[in-house]
Order: C-alpha cells, then structure tokens, then sequence
C-alpha cells in the first residue's frame, strides 16, 4: 500500500514538472515534436531509477548525521550532510557517463533512440531535484527510493509528453505574436498545472489508515475504495489531457 | 560606469532587457519559479544567483586553458557545487528560517541552466573581467525576473510586500479592504508563477516585434 501511494503521489501530485517545477528547462526546450519528448522522457525515467538509489545509499550509509557509525564506534558523531550536493552530482555525472557507456556497447537500438538526451541529463534539475527531494523527504527504504525515482521519472515523461502533443497541434492556431512560441507555452503549462492540482484530494485516504488499526475488515474496504479512485483519476488524467488541449485549441482560435 | 567601455557595459545591461536569461534565451526556469511566492525568498534566491554566477564566472574563466574540454562538464559541475555549498551553509547560518522555507531549491542552482549555459557559451571563451560582467548581468536579469514575479504574487496574493501589510489589514477590514477588496489566494499557488511569467513575455515582446518568434 506504502508502495502503491507513493508510486501514484509522485506522478500526480507531487509532478516534478507541474508542482515543483522541477526539469523545466528540457521540458521547454525539448517539447515541440513528440517523438524527441518521448526519447527524453524515457532517459529521464531511466536515469532517475538508477541514481535515486545510489544516493539513498550514499545517504544513508555516508552523509547523514551518525551514517558513518558502520565504521566503528568514534565515527558516530560526524555529520557530512553539508557535502550532499557535491556528492550527489557527481554521482549523477558518473552514472550518466556509466549509464551511457553501457547502453551504446548493449543495447545500440535504444542508445540510437536516448542518444543525445543522456549527457543533457546529467545538468536537468528533475534528476538532481529527485535525489535532494528523496533526502528532503526522508524515504524509508531502498524500493521505496527506487519506487520513488521511477515514479516520478513517469511524472515528468506524462507532462513532458502531454505538452509536445499540445505544441504540435498548436501550430496550427492563431496565437497573438507577441505570445507565440515560448509565452503561450508557458501559460498552457500553468492551465495543465492548474488541472493537476485538482489530483491534490486523491490521497485523502489518510483517514483510513488510522482507522485500519481498529478492524481490519474496514481497512480493506477503503483500500479497494482508494485504489478504485487512483485508477479512475488516471483515467480522467488521459482525459483531462485532451480536454485541455481541445480548450487551448478553441481559446487560441477565438 | 565611466570604468566601463560601451561593449562591457552592453554585457551588464543586455541581459537585464533584450537578451533575459529566462524570457529569451528559456534558461534557468527551473528551480527559481517554486519559490516566487514571497519576495523576500525571490530577493535571496537572486542573490544567490548572482554571486554564484560571478564567482563561477571568474573560476572557470581562469581555468578555462587547463580544463581538458572532454570532462569541462565535470569541473563546472564541481565549481557550481562547491559555491553552491558556500551559499547553503551562510544562510543554515545567519537566516535558518528562509534556508528551511527555501529547502531544496538552492541546491538546484548547480543544475540551473542558466549557469551551466553561461559557462560554456561565455566564460570558457573570454577573459576574467568579461566573463564577470556576463555573469552578474545574466544573474541580474534572471533576478529582475524573480523580483517582479514574486513582486506580484505576494502583492496579489497575501497584500503584503516582504511581510509588511501595504494594503491595510484584511481581518480589521482598513485600507483597500474596507471597499470589499480580497485576496486572490491563487497567486500563492504553483501554477500561477508561470502565467505571471507568460503575461512578462507577452508584455516584453509586445513592447519589442524583433523579438517575437515562429510558432
């Protein structure tokens, strides 16, 4: 369950793209055909369920307050949390690297198809955002770090493909000059993230996890009722999608 | 600015207009936008900004002739890093506050693209003094930007400027809230930092056709 709802609140809730703003430079920068998105969203999802992990161990075993106590007891009282930054990147620019080297000699198709978006990745502030938000947020175990990364790896692939649908058909509309190309873009990312936010009530099933120590019998009730309604709020996202992009098409051409 | 020639003063003063870091050249959106809510966290996020920019400016222009160009990615990486550190401890320090409000979003500085963007297209081909000029400029433009962002959220949203109540008190119902005036609480939240941000490029680009683009 743990699983479930982390897995649905980091695409939905906490998008990188739509609620933190996080990765909004490759969002703008490569969104204006589907096909380069998808490639980019998919090494997103890539990278991200590598190096979220590697620094949750990094964390936990070297950065956090007391981490280093597995080297013997005097070394209990040191605190490198300050270096996280360091560390963290650098591990991404090595990953990357890594990442690259080893899809290039093992699977050519697939780096034919990430190529180019590998090495940009490694400045896209949504895998360092993933990695600092994990710290941030204190993710509790291994999988739920790797859950936590894949996650919201999909969040940015859904976003990222969602608008280059939206600019390939904007072409075609009449935008006021002054706001064609990068200001309509900006403003139909603000509308999307507006309709995100209504995913805001999907989680309030934290009522019935206190509940679920009194009878077990009623705990299992509200998961299935909560699981039902993440599936029809994924189903309504798709639908949203392409609403907002019939209601963006209909106001530019007004 | 007698000191300066027309060129470098063109370097400080282009960015902050027709070459914005953030409604032109689209760098350096992404870490900024979250935390526009307030002024004050604009206002320190801009300094941030500009102090890293210069420092780093300076540092991989002097090295711009030892670093190997097939790890520069690396090394910038590792400057960012180390002033961004500098900057996270200061204010852990002297502000623990904002550092808390401001939470991960200085640490993305080092992957803002704004940066990174400056240091290769600028720093790694020009001297110390330039590409210090460069890099405050981009830094300021990209700051005017978070400065009127937030400038106008916190204003619409909450009806005061760095904390302080300008527009009387909402509860007592003074001022402008004595005519029925209410706070729009929507301005505080995410998404409407990119519309404001679109209504700056629509307002920019209206005032100056060069710069409007294809569809």
């Amino acid at each position: 369950m743990e699983h479930i709802e982390l897995f649905f609140k980091s695409i939905f809730i906490d998008n990188m793209v739509f609620a933190t703003f996080l990765g909004m430079c490759s969002y703008l920068a490569v969104s204006k055909k589907v096909t380069t998105a998808v490639g980019l969203g998919l090494a997103v999802i890539f990278v991200l369920g590598i190096t979220v992990p590697i620094n949750w161990l990094l964390d936990q075993y070297i950065l956090q307050e007391g981490a280093l106590s597995w080297l013997g007891p005097e070394y209990a009282s040191y605190d490198l949390s300050f270096l996280s930054f360091i560390m963290f990147i650098a591990t991404i620019a090595t990953m990357v690297q890594l990442v690259e080297i080893v899809v290039e000699k093992f699977l050519p198709a697939l780096y034919n198809s990430l190529g180019i978006f590998l090495p940009l990745i490694a400045v896209n502030c949504a895998i360092l955002g993933g990695s600092l938000f994990m710290q941030s947020r204190q993710i509790a175990s291994i999988d739920l770090a790797l859950n936590y990364g894949v996650s919201s790896g999909i969040g940015f692939f859904l976003a990222i493909l969602t608008i280059a649908a939206i600019r390939e058909k904007i072409r075609y509309s009449n935008v006021p000059p002054p706001l064609r190309g990068l200001g309509i873009t900006f403003i139909i990312t603000g509308l999307m993230a507006i309709g995100f936010m209504s995913f805001g009530g999907m989680l309030t099933g934290g009522d019935s996890e206190e509940e679920t120590t009194e009878t077990a019998q009623v705990s299992n009730l509200n998961e299935n009722s909560t699981l039902s309604a993440v599936v029809s709020g994924q189903e309504s996202a798709t639908l949203d999608s392409t609403e907002q992009n019939q209601e963006t098409n209909q106001e530019v051409t007004k | 600015m007698g000191l300066l020639s027309k060129k470098d003063r063109a370097l400080i003063l282009d960015p902050l207009t027709d070459n914005n870091p953030i409604t032109i050249q689209v760098l350096g959106i992404c870490s900024a936008l979250a935390i526009t809510a307030q002024l004050k966290a604009s206002i320190v996020m801009a300094l941030s900004v500009i102090f890293v920019m210069g420092v780093g400016n300076i540092v991989i222009s002097l090295m711009r002739n030892i670093i190997p160009s097939k790890i520069r990615i690396i090394v910038q990486l590792v400057v960012v890093a180390t002033l961004v550190i500098i900057v996270d401890q200061v204010l852990k320090a002297f502000s623990y506050e904002l550092s808390k409000q401001l939470s991960v979003f200085i640490g993305l500085i080092i992957t803002n693209c704004i940066i990174m963007g400056r240091f290769e297209a600028f720093a790694l081909g020009n001297g110390v003094f330039r590409s210090f000029l460069d890099g405050i400029g981009n830094a300021l433009g990209y700051g005017v930007i978070l400065i009127i962002v937030g400038f106008f959220r916190e204003l619409l949203g909450s009806g005061t400027l760095l904390g302080i109540q300008v527009l009387g008190d909402p509860i007592a119902k003074t001022g402008l809230y004595s005519i029925g005036y209410e706070n729009n609480g929507f301005m505080l939240l995410s998404p409407m930092a990119l519309i404001t941000i679109g209504i700056i490029i629509w307002v920019q680009r209206s005032r100056n056709p060069e710069l409007v683009e294809e569809n």
